[in-house]
């Protein structure tokens, strides 16, 4: 299939970007969306022209690197799909097709399609972790944990911090993604102690990041590779308003 | 600063916080309206009797004194906050994207969550007129100054003659669906907002909040419309009412 791929391109941070139309032709319909941006970038680099720049790393969909805005859908339109598990068969003949970074304050663009996702490292570092004591592993059973909440944890632990919600989100807010994060340790008896805590400093970090608010739209969801559900939102701020009444400075 | 102020201030700096508070002010105000209809609805008491119950009511109300006013301040000013609140937000997640998508698109957002800044301002200036027109009797002083037979604002014949008027009959009903629109989102937003949401009863929430919505538009809407279509007629029993 023959395509027109209207692409961001950005030199870098601080350089003006534009929108560059480029005509794809040639395009096998079983090509990932990442495989066709490579046939495109090696068409370039035979021109003399510099290639787009964009992130990947696994392209089995799990490790969260690929990060691009499709026709205006992060991760393209295949619902709980990422850019890398994306297939050209989901694209018509003669289609063209926008991809821009993810658009945030917050995820500032380094070149092309990159941005800098470090904020969400620090809102991991502000409290994705639990205490626990070294030495010989705990026997297996000492700890029980019941059905529905380590079912919840694991939904919620899915996540693989990729973005996507934040891209989507028309107020670019992390709510979903701090959500997750702070709902599959605070589920769980391990992540007791810092429950409060971890709520507080993971929302007081997001703000400070310059993230927007949440408004209950579901776009998040939506566009949520790991499908990650909005009902966590809501946990999230069950658990931020009980620290709030709990836990004075 | 005292551990509990600091939390305090935390909590109010904080946009899941802001978020709440804006839920409880949105709550408080649909509680009003609630309460407002109830009251409105006495106009379309069968059997002649509307003009007597609704001018009875208001004079009660009128009647209450000190904590008429406690009651018009507190509504007045949880409605500021969540005018104020709104803004601020507004501002904060405007911010939060400076560069906007060549393309933009839309998933599942519903329209009435994509308009709130809009229909909310629509209500503001609704709110508006309409102190002027009925609290204020600014915009039809003949209206206003109306008296029944004991002597009592004839709030009836007020209500009926400014209806028969049909701008301003398809005004109020054009700022009913605005005002449900508004409510459509904001009902089941507030719930998940106030972390009172969860798997099993989001969709029960967001359903409801959608069908109060609606009740509570139409419920208001129904009045401009009873007069317009002559269900309700002026009440004769008043001097120079039915002009």
């Amino acid at each position: 299939m023959d395509l027109t791929l209207n692409v961001w391109r950005q030199e870098r941070a601080d350089a003006p970007g534009k929108i560059v139309s480029y005509d794809v032709p040639g395009v096998d319909e079983e090509m990932s969306f990442l495989e066709m941006i490579d046939v495109l970038n090696e068409r370039l680099i035979e021109k003399g022209e510099e290639p787009i720049a964009f992130e990947h790393d696994c392209r089995e969909g799990i490790c969260g690197s690929c990060s691009m805005v499709i026709n205006g859908v992060p991760h393209g339109p295949q619902p709980e799909t990422t850019t890398c598990q994306l297939y050209m068969r989901h694209f018509k003949d003669g289609d063209t097709i926008f991809v821009e970074p993810f658009r945030a304050k917050a995820f500032p663009v380094l070149r092309d399609l990159i941005v800098d996702r470090s904020a969400f490292d620090r809102i991991q570092q502000a409290g994705g972790y639990i205490s626990i004591n070294t030495g010989n592993a705990p026997d297996a059973n000492a700890t029980p944990v019941n059905k529905e909440a380590s079912e919840a944890a694991i939904d919620a632990a899915q996540c693989i911090g990729c973005g996507a919600c934040v891209a989507s989100c028309k107020n670019a807010s992390a709510m979903l993604f701090v959500a997750a994060k702070v709902s599959h340790l605070s589920l769980l008896p391990q992540g007791q102690p810092e429950r409060y805590q971890r709520v507080l400093n993971m929302v007081s970090t997001m703000d400070d990041e310059g993230f927007g608010a949440c408004t209950n739209q579901s776009e998040c969801e939506a566009v949520c590779p790991k499908g990650i559900s909005v009902s966590y939102i809501s946990r999230m701020n069950r658990d931020y308003l009980r620290a709030s009444v709990s836990t004075p400075v | 600063m005292s551990p509990l102020v600091e939390s305090v201030v935390r909590f109010l700096r904080s946009t899941v916080g802001t978020k709440v508070l804006m839920a409880l002010t949105g709550l408080a105000l649909v509680g009003f309206l609630v309460a407002h209809l109830a009251g409105n609805l006495q106009m379309l008491a069968p059997g002649g009797k509307a003009p007597e119950l609704m001018n009875a009511y208001a004079a009660q109300l009128k009647g209450l004194g000190p904590l008429l006013w406690i009651a018009r301040i507190g509504l007045l000013g949880t409605f500021a906050l969540h005018v104020a609140l709104a803004i601020r937000l507004t501002a904060l997640n405007k911010a939060a994207r400076p560069v906007p998508y060549a393309y933009e698109s839309t998933v599942q957002a519903s329209w009435g969550s994509r308009t709130m800044i809009l229909t909310g301002s629509v209500v503001i200036l609704f709110v508006l007129f309409h102190l002027a027109h009925f609290t204020l009797g600014f915009t039809h002083p003949e209206h206003y100054a109306l008296h029944d037979a004991q002597g009592r604002h004839d709030v009836y014949n007020m209500v009926v003659a400014g209806f028969q008027v049909p701008a301003v009959a398809v005004g109020y009903g054009l700022a009913m669906f605005v005002v449900g629109l508004h409510l459509s989102h904001g009902l089941g937003s507030l719930v998940r907002s106030l972390g009172l949401s969860n798997p099993r009863l989001r969709l029960l929430t967001q359903r409801l909040g959608v069908a109060v919505a609606i009740l509570l538009a139409v419920g208001f809407a129904l009045i401009p419309s009873a007069v317009q279509s002559g269900w309700i007629q002026p009440s004769t029993s008043v001097e120079g009412s039915n002009k």
